[in-house]
């Protein structure tokens, strides 16, 4: 049980390093914050040893949603309860909403300028590029497997939601089962 | 359009974060669709900076709905953006973290995860390519997006250098 894998209480933060530990995350991470929760878990504060981390975060990854809030909340929840989960998730989105509001207000004021607009589309053009290296990172094993089904799923998806424009949870609904059949049978 | 925005919103996206499978990156495409198309909430070139903007911003990427949300109902419907996004999903988070044990070596869990990984590259991709549509429109553009890939790709530099200098150029009037 969860009691088991918790470590000895000497370890175990208090709500407030909580806090200021997925503060910290949350301000430092830059396109995702997972490399950043790592460092600071693992390898600085020492609060989970590196399988520990893998397997917290392999159940954030298999609920939907946003990873890394569903990793604060199963963090925060094993080491301080719900008082826990509260505290993490306030600490990795409390700062970004507030940063992100300031440039929203900003945005709707400014958004019209050319010059701001001319910025825009040169960080748009550039995150569009950070994206693509992500997929190819993503995609490049499971390309060099041969019979294996993941890239016609892939490609399915593609083309259902970005040629077909067909609504996310459809495409979903018609893949899903299909691509989870394949991998119950494969082992 | 009488009905209140912040219910639409709210409504959306908590169904929205249901389908997300790779993070908020992978629901890109669909909510360009919902707020460009569909509700006409933004323009494509909105949409584009405001997701420019989640990118430079520091935290998860799913920060882009509160964005989204302050420019349709502003304070109130970025916060119940942010919140319809990640209450649902938290909730079962917190729930299922104590019952993981259980399941956590099962077949079908095991299965579940990896049938979803094709996918969510396949979304991922998708968000890329309606992105590329909207900002790339012309022949600058797409050499910073191939070179940012390229120096992403290959190189553990970090992505803001690349965000500072094409906003650099950006602004030098190339684009």
């Amino acid at each position: 049980m969860s009691d088991s894998a918790t470590p000895p209480a000497a370890f175990r933060p208090s709500l407030s390093e909580l806090f200021r530990a997925f503060v910290l995350v949350s301000i430092s991470g830059f396109g995702g914050a997972l490399p950043w929760a790592r460092r600071t878990i693992v390898e600085q504060k020492r609060w989970m040893t590196t399988e520990e981390f893998n397997e917290t975060f392999a159940l954030s990854q298999f609920l939907p949603g946003p990873n890394v809030i569903n990793f604060s909340v199963v963090f925060g929840s094993r080491f301080g309860g719900t008082a826990g989960a509260a505290v993490a998730l306030a600490g990795l989105l409390g700062p970004p909403l507030m940063i992100v509001t300031v440039l929203a207000i900003l945005y709707e004021r400014f958004g019209g300028l050319e010059t701001l607009s001319r910025i825009l589309a040169g960080i748009t053009a550039a995150a569009v590029g950070l994206l693509i290296a992500v997929v190819a990172k993503m995609a490049a094993p499971m390309f060099l497997k041969r019979w294996n089904s993941a890239p016609v799923i892939a490609i399915l998806a593609f083309t259902g939601v970005a040629l077909m424009q067909w609504p996310l949870p459809h495409v979903f609904l018609g893949l899903a089962p299909v691509s989870v059949a394949f991998a119950w049978f494969k082992r | 359009m009488n009905d209140s925005p912040l219910i639409t919103i709210a409504g959306y996206f908590a169904l929205l974060s249901l389908f997300a499978v790779g993070g908020a990156n992978a629901a890109i495409p669909e909510m360009h669709r919902v707020a460009v198309d569909v509700m006409h909430w933004m323009s494509d070139r909105q949409f584009a900076d405001v997701f420019a903007i989640a990118q430079v911003s520091p935290g998860p990427n799913v920060i882009i709905v509160a964005l989204i949300g302050y420019h349709v109902a502003g304070f109130a419907g970025a916060g119940v953006a942010i919140t319809a996004m990640c209450g649902p999903t938290c909730t079962l988070a917190f729930f299922v973290a104590r019952t993981w044990d259980r399941f956590k070596d099962a077949h079908w869990r095991i299965a579940i995860q990896a049938g979803l990984v094709p996918l969510s590259v396949g979304l991922i991709a998708a968000s890329a390519f309606v992105l590329a549509c909207t900002a790339d429109h012309n022949v600058y553009a797409g050499l910073i997006t191939a070179a940012t890939a390229a120096v992403a790709y290959f190189t553990r530099i970090n992505p803001l250098w690349m965000f500072v200098m094409a906003g650099v150029l950006g602004l030098s009037g190339w684009l």
